[in-house]
C-alpha cells in the first residue's frame, strides 16, 4: 500500500487505515529502543509548514520525521516570508524548488491541504496537520491507534468493530471530530455525537450512529467504550453558542458525576485540555485517561503515515 | 450602414428579413436592401441588457476596465450593461458615474448605464446624493450598494421613499450581515462536512421579506439582486401577489451550478450569494419561467488570478458571466422545452431595459426601433475555454459544453460582433 497524500480520513479505506495502525505498532517498538532511529526517510527533506501556532502537533511530527532520518525544515508563519504576505502558491513553489519531498501543513483555512495536494504546485506528498475546521487526519489515526491498543493490545489486522465511541463538545468547529467520525466509522466503530444544539450540525449528526443534546441521557442509554472530549475554544464563548462556561460544564462537561457513570470507558482528549470546563481533573488524571498515551502514540502513528507515504510497494520488514 | 438580415427567425417563430438603415430598423418583411447577410438558422432578439455588471473601473483596472468589460458584454450578445457602484472611488457621486458613462461611450461597444451607490462609500450609514446622480449626465435610475446589503431598515426605508422623486429603484443585495459573518459557502450538509462557515438561506430571505414590506409601505420600486434560494422565490411570489412593486433577478450561475462544486475547494466556485442546492436551482428555474423572477443579471465579477488561486477562505467572491449568460438562458428556457424565445427576450432584454428605463434598448423588432440586436445560433455548441474578452480568468464553466452561440451583436445599427468575432469599434 502506498498513499499519495493524506488530507482527509475519508481518503482511507479500511485496509489502508488498518495497515497504518499495524505499522504504527512496529514504530512504537522502535520508539522503545535505545537508538530510536530508522533509515526510512534518509536523504528526504520534510517541511513542516505551519500557518497556525501549534506545539504538540508540530513537535510530534518533527520527532517522527527525525526518527525516520529525514532532513527536517520547520517553517512557521511567524518569522518567514509568509508573514510578509507571500501566497501559499509562492511559498509552496519555493519549497518545491529546493526539492522538498513531503510537506506537512497546518493551515487556518479549511481545504487548504486538499487544494495544495490538487494544485500541481508541488509534486511531493502533502500531509494535512489540521486545516481550519475541516480535518486533522493524523489526530484521528493516533486516536484510533490508542483505542485499539488499549482494547485489543498489539493485535494486528483488526479494526474497532462494534465499539461505542462518544465524541462530546464543539462538533461544529472541530477538525478532530470530523476526522474521527469518518475514520472510526471506516474501522467499524459506532460513533455517537454529543453536544449543545448550537455546536452539533445536523449534517454531521446524521452521519453518526446516534446524536444527543443530552449527555446524561446518552450515558444512560449507551455503554460507551470510550468518551472523547473536545476542547472548547475561547472564541466560542463570546459568540452565543452557549451562555457561560459553568453552564457548558454543567451540561456537557465530563464532571466527576458523569465520570463515575461512564464506568470503565476510556477518557480521551486531543489536548490541550481546559480542566474544569470540558473535563475535570478526576477524569483527566484517572487510569482510564489516555491523554498522555495519545501524545506518545502520535509519534508512532505519524512515523507510520510518513512511512506509508514514502514506501514502495510492500511491507515494512 | 445599411444591411438586411435575410431569413432570420423572430421570437414568435416567423422567418423573415429585417433591414437596418443607420441606427434603426427600417423594415421587417420581404424587402431586401443594402448588404445582404444570410441569417438562416439564426434567431434575432433585442440586444441583451445586463442589470448587474462589475466593470471594476475606476480602481481595479487589472481585473477589468469599462472597455474590456464592454467587449465581453458585446461578445455575450449585450448592447447595454449596468456597472455596479463598488469601484474605487465608489460610484456614489455625479463625478464618478459620469466618468464611467464617458468611458463607456469611448469604448463604444455597448451602452454603459452606471448604477449609483445608495450610501456614501457603501458604508451603509449615510445616503449618497441620489438626486444629483439622477440629474447628472449619467441619468442614474438604479441605486445599489451591491456587494453589501443596505441592512439598516430605517436607511432602506428612506432610500426607497426618496427615489420616488424621480421614479428610481433600489436594487438590494439581500444579505443579513450578522447571520453571514465570515461566511464562505451555502450553509447546509456540504458546509458542515467541508468545515466552511455557512451562509444560511434565511439571511437572504429575511432581508427580502423585510424589503418587500418596506416597498409596500412606501409604494416604491424594489429590485432584488441575485436571488439564490427557493425561499426567496416564495417571498417574491407573495410580494407580487400583494401588488408590491418588486422585481427580481437571478444569475446564470445560480441557474446551473450547485454547492457541491465547493468540494474541490477551488475558489473559482466561491461567489456571493453562494452556490446553493439542486432544489434551489430548480426553484429558480421555475420562477424564471413563470415570471416570479423577472430578469437574468450576470453579476459578472472579474478578479485577478492571485485572488482566486489561493486558499478558499482567503479568496475573493465572484465569477465571470457576460460571455456565457446567453447559453445558460437557452439551456434553461429553450432546450428544456419549458419556455420560449419570447420569454428569453423578456428576461435578457425587454424587462431589464424596462426596469432601468433605458429607451432604445429592449424594444420589439419593428420598423423604427433602435437597432440594438443580437443574433444567436441555438443549434451550435460552445465549449468554454479561457481567454475571453474579460481581463480576468475566473471562469467557472471552463471545459464545459454549453448550448448555443452568439453570432452577431448589433449596437445602434453597427456590428460590434460579427460571426462571433469582436469588431472593435464598429
Amino acid at each position: 500500500m502506498k498513499l499519495q497524500h493524506l488530507v482527509s480520513t475519508t481518503d482511507l479505506t479500511r485496509e489502508q487505515a488498518i495497515a497504518i495502525l499495524d505499522t504504527a505498532i512496529e514504530m512504537s517498538k522502535v520508539n522503545q529502543r535505545e537508538i530510536k532511529k530508522l533509515p526510512v526517510l534518509r536523504g528526504k527533506t520534510v517541511v513542516n509548514l505551519f500557518y497556525e501556532d501549534s506545539t504538540r502537533t508540530r513537535v510530534s511530527f518533527e520527532v517522527a520525521e527525525k526518527r525516520l532520518s529525514a532532513d527536517v525544515v520547520n517553517v512557521s508563519a511567524k518569522g518567514s516570508s509568509v508573514s510578509k504576505g507571500e501566497s501559499l502558491k509562492d511559498t509552496v513553489q519555493t519549497l518545491a524548488a529546493i526539492s522538498a519531498d513531503i510537506v506537512v501543513m497546518r493551515h487556518g483555512s479549511s481545504g487548504a491541504a486538499q487544494y495544495l495536494a490538487e494544485s500541481g504546485w508541488f509534486e511531493g506528498a502533502v500531509i494535512n496537520a489540521g486545516d481550519g475546521t475541516h480535518e486533522h487526519p493524523t489526530q484521528a489515526l493516533l486516536d484510533a491507534y490508542t483505542l485499539r491498543s488499549r482494547i485489543f493490545g498489539d493485535k494486528t489486522g483488526t479494526g474497532l468493530d462494534g465499539l461505542n465511541i462518544a465524541i462530546v463538545g464543539d462538533i461544529a468547529h472541530s477538525r478532530v471530530a470530523r476526522s474521527n467520525l469518518h475514520l472510526l466509522k471506516t474501522l467499524g466503530a459506532k460513533v455517537h455525537l454529543i453536544g449543545p444544539p448550537t455546536l452539533l450540525p445536523k449534517a454531521l449528526a446524521v452521519q453518526a450512529t446516534t446524536s444527543h443534546f443530552n449527555f446524561d441521557e446518552a450515558i444512560e442509554e449507551i455503554k460507551f467504550d470510550a468518551v472523547m472530549m473536545l476542547r472548547i475554544q475561547s472564541e466560542r464563548m463570546n459568540a452565543a453558542f452557549f451562555p457561560s462556561e459553568s453552564e457548558y460544564s454543567k451540561f456537557w462537561g465530563l464532571t466527576k458525576s458523569r465520570f463515575t457513570r461512564i464506568g470503565d470507558a476510556l477518557v480521551m482528549h486531543p489536548g490541550p485540555m481546559n480542566r474544569g470546563l470540558e473535563i475535570e481533573s478526576i477524569a483527566a488524571d484517572s487510569p482510564n485517561s489516555t491523554v498522555l498515551e495519545q501524545v506518545k502514540n502520535g509519534v508512532s502513528t505519524r512515523m507510520s503515515v510518513l512511512y506509508h507515504l514514502n514506501a514502495a510497494e510492500g511491507d515494512l520488514s | 450602414m445599411s444591411f438586411t438580415l435575410k431569413n432570420v427567425q423572430l421570437e414568435d417563430g416567423r422567418i423573415t428579413n429585417v433591414s437596418v438603415d443607420g441606427q434603426h430598423i427600417s423594415q421587417v418583411g420581404s424587402d431586401q436592401h443594402g448588404e445582404i447577410i444570410d441569417a438562416t438558422g439564426l434567431v434575432l432578439l433585442p440586444g441583451f441588457v445586463d442589470l448587474h455588471t462589475h466593470l471594476r473601473q475606476p480602481g481595479f483596472e487589472k481585473s477589468e476596465t469599462v472597455s474590456s468589460g464592454s467587449a465581453a458584454a458585446a461578445v455575450g450578445g449585450y448592447t447595454a450593461v449596468h456597472p455596479m457602484a463598488n469601484t474605487m472611488p465608489v460610484a456614489d457621486n455625479a463625478g464618478v458615474v459620469e466618468q464611467i458613462q464617458r468611458l463607456g461611450e469611448e469604448a463604444g461597444l455597448v451602452e454603459v448605464q452606471p448604477i449609483g451607490a445608495v450610501t456614501v462609500g457603501l458604508n451603509g450609514s449615510m445616503l449618497a446624493e441620489l438626486g444629483t446622480m439622477n440629474a447628472s449626465k449619467a441619468n442614474v435610475t438604479i441605486f445599489s450598494d451591491d456587494g453589501k446589503c443596505v441592512s439598516d431598515p430605517q436607511l432602506m426605508r428612506r432610500a426607497l421613499t426618496y427615489v420616488k422623486a424621480f421614479n428610481g429603484v433600489i436594487a438590494q443585495h439581500a444579505q443579513e450581515p450578522r447571520l453571514t459573518e465570515n461566511s464562505q459557502m451555502n450553509e447546509g450538509s456540504v458546509s458542515a462536512e467541508l468545515g466552511l462557515a455557512g451562509w444560511p438561506a434565511v439571511a437572504e430571505e429575511s432581508i427580502i421579506a423585510r424589503d418587500i414590506m418596506l416597498a409596500e409601505l412606501t409604494g416604491s420600486r424594489l429590485h432584488v439582486c441575485h436571488v439564490s434560494t427557493a425561499g426567496s422565490v416564495e417571498q417574491i411570489r407573495l410580494g407580487k401577489a400583494r401588488g408590491v412593486q418588486v422585481t427580481a433577478e437571478v444569475t446564470p450561475h445560480h441557474l446551473l451550478l450547485t454547492e457541491d462544486l465547493a468540494r474541490s475547494y477551488d475558489p473559482v466556485f466561491k461567489v456571493n450569494p453562494p452556490l446553493r442546492t439542486q432544489n434551489d436551482v430548480e426553484a429558480l428555474r421555475a420562477a424564471l419561467i413563470d415570471g416570479t423572477i423577472d430578469v437574468i443579471g450576470t453579476d459578472h465579477a472579474p478578479h485577478p488570478i492571485e485572488s482566486k488561486e489561493c486558499e478558499w477562505n482567503n479568496a475573493a467572491f465572484g465569477m465571470l458571466g457576460l460571455e456565457t449568460a446567453y447559453s445558460i438562458a437557452q439551456l434553461v428556457l429553450i432546450d428544456s422545452g419549458l419556455s420560449n424565445w419570447s420569454r428569453l427576450a423578456q428576461v435578457l432584454s425587454i424587462k431589464p431595459a424596462d426596469i432601468s428605463g433605458l429607451t432604445g434598448q429592449g424594444q420589439q423588432i419593428v420598423a423604427g426601433a433602435m437597432a440594438n440586436l443580437v443574433l444567436v445560433d441555438p443549434a451550435s455548441v460552445t465549449k468554454v475555454t479561457g481567454g475571453g474578452q474579460s481581463l480576468s480568468e475566473n471562469q467557472p464553466y471552463l471545459g464545459m459544453e454549453l448550448p448555443g452561440q452568439v453570432v452577431h451583436t448589433i449596437f445602434r445599427g453597427s456590428f460590434t460582433v460579427r460571426d462571433g468575432i469582436l469588431n472593435g469599434r464598429a
